[in-house]
């Protein structure tokens, strides 16, 4: 893949790196070498500080000394804007490496009289080019021709030939216009800038201003078409290419503890992946940020950097609140490997905190982000927003191998404990659930795993106690009355114990029953057998008297026979006449 | 820089004429400084330095001066003095400056943007 994207890039037109963090991605290199750029936006979008800061990287950064033309603002007011990016403009000028010039337009003192052209504009652009081998061209803002001299067919024919001029000269050059009702320029210059047209907007949603890019043309060059969120702050500009990091991140089979020994036993013994995202959510109270904090805690023990953003509780208050159970945070905020940032959701809009977030974690290269809790950011409808901007923080982190710890809040009662507020459960790899378990007028904390990508987990609902020394696990009650936990627990596991002795007795009687019903049914059947033989005793002596009888018979008959002399016949069935 | 001022002969008679003539406004100016700057010899350059000269004698013979600017010998001149269309005439004297861009065929607005255009207003 990335060998491909070279090769692709070979082929594509130079370009002329921006420098401005983001934007070099998005369009896969910078702007169009030796081209003109448009840039357009509505007013107070940031035109002219993204001219600006391409002027300035190019010097700084890349060698390619710049021309600022300013029809708007004069020399000294721009050195004075831009100082709040952090850019020295007046050195910079000093250095040669910029070239600052005011055009300075008045209807007011004009009169036309007959045909004009702009050679003179064309004599001083040229004269500031040379006069410091400018490799760059800003035109900030050239409407302002239009409103500033009369007869635009001249000026749009003008204009024309300019660009077509810059462009033999091989400069690349930014022109920034105002943003128009119905296009993207008032006076439709999208017309003559036919290489790359970049837009930028500035809205305000939810009362939170949000700005965005979109690259909507780039002749000969592919690049990102999304809308991208960008910041302006004291290091300059900023665009977040977020989106087009995809999900080709590699990962990883390395575990780190939660820093709590039975919460590792649930998760196949080891704990968390790393790189991976680790979601707590539950009602309030249920222990959230006290997970979080003992994860903290467990991996500042292991050297590991932490940054730590929370959008309800200051810093200060939340360590106090986690040393009251036994988690000590302090040590390591002076050690410098734990770090937090506490803001309000509301204090600006989401694409701020993206990427005042991205900026933070940059700087800080922790090994573990937590953000508690992610779903402060939804304020009315903005789900699939916030959505989409955790997506974005996650692919970023996942991408940088770092190990996303999210706490989410839910609403308390109903079925809605398995649903995040902002719909990231796609998103986890591992999921704590946290849930309230009320019973016998107690409140009790419950704590499972709803999910865990690629480990064996434990199905069981753990007892959730958070003791003075930290948070401990507790094996809850599981048995014919449901789950029980805390008091409820206790109670039961007596109850239990009383019931099992009773049980234990109950069975030792009936055994015992049973054994003297055995010795009795014995006795019987030693009885009946002893009638029995005695019967039988009787029996066989009839039948022995009844045989000898018979014989007796039989002989007596015989020897009858004989004395009568019977014929042998007779003599020879004796037993017949018997029967008979 | 070609600096071309005007015959030095019609001055004198010139500036009683105006004096004389229908228009105070003028009177504290009786002496014109007048600025062609063009970029190299165009039509259009040349256009406007014969229309300008044709105006002059007209309106203001034996008190003026042009001054014709060539930007292409002194590039610096276009920064320093705000010039972006050529060509343009700038009005030097009399302050204040102004400007009048373009081939200058258009004698009413050459008038209009000298700021004589009383004095021809008068003549009808």
């Amino acid at each position: 893949m990335p060998t491909l994207n070279r090769h692709i890039q070979l082929k594509e037109l130079p370009k002329s790196p921006t420098g401005i963090r983001g934007l070099d991605d998005i369009t896969n290199g910078g702007l169009p070498k030796g081209r003109p750029t448009l840039v357009c936006g509505g007013a107070g979008c940031g035109k002219t500080l993204f001219a600006m800061e391409f002027l300035v990287r190019g010097a700084t950064e890349y060698n390619e000394p710049g021309v600022f033309l300013s029809f708007e603002e004069t020399e000294k007011e721009l050195t004075a804007n831009v100082a709040s990016l952090g850019f020295d403009l007046a050195r910079l000028v000093e250095q040669k490496k910029i070239w600052l010039e005011h055009i300075h337009i008045d209807r007011s003192e004009f009169e036309q009289s007959g045909e004009y052209d702009l050679e003179g504009l064309f004599i001083r652009i040229h004269l500031a080019i040379e006069s410091i081998g400018a490799k760059r061209v800003v035109l900030d803002t050239i409407e302002t021709l239009f409103s500033g001299l009369p007869n635009t067919l001249i000026l749009r024919a003008e204009l024309r030939r300019l660009l077509g001029w810059l462009k033999k000269k091989g400069v690349t050059t930014i022109l920034t216009a105002e943003r128009g009702t119905n296009s993207f320029t008032r006076e439709g210059l999208e017309e003559y800038v036919s290489d790359c047209v970049i837009l930028l907007d500035h809205r305000v949603s939810d009362q939170a201003s949000i700005r965005r890019l979109r690259v909507v043309k780039y002749r000969g060059s592919t690049h990102g078409t999304n809308e991208y969120p960008f910041l302006i702050d004291e290091d300059g500009f900023s665009v977040l290419p977020v989106t087009s990091l995809g999900l080709n991140h590699s990962s990883s089979l390395e575990r780190i503890s939660t820093g709590i020994p039975r919460l590792d036993t649930m998760l196949s013994g080891k704990g968390y992946f790393r790189a991976s995202t680790v979601l707590v959510s539950g009602t309030a109270g249920t222990g959230k940020t006290s997970i979080a904090s003992q994860f903290v805690e467990a991996a500042c023990k292991r050297h590991e950097r932490v940054l730590f953003f929370t959008f309800e509780e200051s810093a200060s208050q939340l360590m106090r609140n986690m040393r009251s159970i036994g988690i000590q945070l302090e040590p390591w905020v002076k050690k410098g490997l734990l770090q937090f940032h506490a803001t309000r959701p509301t204090h600006y809009g989401l694409e701020t905190h993206l990427v005042t977030s991205i900026k933070l974690i940059n700087a800080f290269k922790p090994d573990i982000v937590i953000l508690d809790p992610i779903n402060a950011f939804v304020t009315g409808d903005n789900q699939s927003e916030v959505k989409a901007m955790l997506l974005r923080l996650l692919d970023f982190l996942k991408m940088k191998r770092i190990t996303a710890f999210f706490t989410s809040l839910t609403n308390a009662g109903g079925d809605a404990t398995e649903m995040t507020d902002v719909y990231i459960s796609s998103l986890i790899d591992t999921w704590l659930l946290l849930r309230d378990i009320e019973i016998g007028g107690e409140r009790n904390r419950g704590l499972y795993v709803l999910k865990s990508r690629g480990m064996e987990h434990s199905n069981q609902i753990r007892e959730f106690k958070l003791t003075g020394h930290g948070i401990e696990l507790v094996d809850v009650y599981v048995g014919t009355e449901g789950v029980l936990t805390g008091s409820a627990r206790l109670s039961q596991e007596t109850k239990d114990d009383a019931a099992q002795l009773a049980r234990n007795q109950e069975i030792k009687g009936k055994q015992f029953g049973l054994a003297r019903k055995r010795e009795a049914l014995e006795a019987q059947i030693q009885l009946l057998r002893s009638q029995f033989e005695a019967e039988e005793a009787e029996a066989l002596k009839e039948i022995g008297n009844e045989k000898a009888r018979n014989e007796r018979f039989v002989q007596d008959k015989a020897r009858m026979a004989k004395s009568r002399k019977s014929d042998a016949r007779t003599g020879q069935q004796p037993a017949k006449p018997g029967t008979k | 820089m070609k600096k071309k001022p005007k015959k030095p002969n019609s001055r004198r008679s010139k500036p009683r004429r105006a004096n004389l003539g229908k228009k105070p406004a003028d009177a504290r100016s009786d002496k014109w400084v007048l600025r062609l700057y063009i970029a190299g010899e165009t039509p259009k350059a040349v256009a406007a330095f014969n229309n300008l000269k044709l105006i002059c004698e007209e309106e203001l013979k034996g008190k003026y001066t042009i001054q014709v600017i060539n930007l292409l010998e002194h590039p610096q001149l276009a920064r320093d003095n705000q010039i972006l269309a050529v060509p343009t005439l700038e009005r030097k004297l009399p302050i204040p400056v102004r400007k009048i861009i373009g081939d200058l065929s258009d004698t009413e607005r050459v008038l209009v943007g000298l700021d004589l255009v009383g004095r021809n207003a008068a003549k009808y």
